[in-house]
């Protein structure tokens, strides 16, 4: 926890290993993802509810997505942006709550990234090509 | 003022709480999430057995729960983007009202399928 108790007032303090440049990149790419996945979410809460009332078998699904170069721009995007943002508030919740603050957290935070990129690139071609 | 409770039962303090919290839900649900979607590149029938699955009381609670969360970390973190990079105004104390109100209104439309 911060010591103003809500962490998230200004850009975070520089953690060792870490350059204060660096904390202020991450900082603004937490709040430029949080803006695009702010859109993103909108639209998956919408498809979500779509989807409950039009039919949740494989079949019906997979027949709405499949071949849909929209729907899997916008889910491509959609990955992007939580690759960035995840990973990143995972890493304030570690160094806040875990004292977690040595160079490693920023490796275990690039993993997170890539592992969540490439899984949620996988997922969205699993439904949306065709 | 110290760092106890008196900091911390205050409106601000829990919708920090809640937005930490749906937030590591929401990331430790991902993978899971992203694995189950990728079913759909062995065929329907693969895809269709995870569905069933998902039919489950205990399960469709879950579904429901991460709809909420979901919503709430959405309306929650619209609010802080409102607060750091808007003027303040004194609307926005009213922020914190409307996003509980908008993310339970969005649980709700999905666990009656509105």
């Amino acid at each position: 926890m911060s010591s103003t108790g809500q962490g998230y007032a200004a850009p975070p303090l520089a953690a060792p290993g870490a350059g204060a440049k660096s904390e202020t990149w991450l900082w603004i790419a937490q709040r430029a993802s949080a803006a695009l996945l702010a859109l993103c979410v909108v639209v998956h809460l919408i498809t979500i509810i779509y989807a409950v009332r039009h039919g949740l078998s494989g079949e019906a699904i997979l027949a709405r997505t499949r071949g849909n170069a929209v729907g899997l721009a916008f889910y491509t995007l959609y990955v992007l942006a939580i690759a960035v943002h995840a990973p990143i508030g995972l890493r304030t919740l570690c160094q806040e709550w875990l004292g977690w603050r040595s160079a490693s957290l920023n490796w275990f935070t690039a993993a997170l990234a890539l592992a969540l990129f490439a899984f949620g690139l996988r997922a969205g071609w699993a439904v949306f090509s065709g | 003022m110290k760092n106890d409770y008196r900091a911390r039962n205050h409106p601000a303090w829990w919708a920090f709480l809640v937005h930490r919290l749906s937030g590591l839900a929401l990331s430790l649900f991902l993978p899971f999430h992203f694995l189950a979607l990728g079913q759909a590149l062995q065929g329907e029938a693969r895809l269709d057995t995870l569905l069933r699955w998902t039919e489950q009381p205990l399960v469709k609670f879950a579904e429901i729960m991460l709809v909420l969360l979901l919503a709430a970390h959405l309306t929650g973190g619209l609010r802080l983007l409102a607060l750091e990079f808007l003027p303040w105004r004194g609307w926005q104390k009213n922020l914190l009202a409307w996003a509980a109100g908008t993310a339970l209104a969005a649980g709700l439309a999905f666990a009656l399928a509105l």
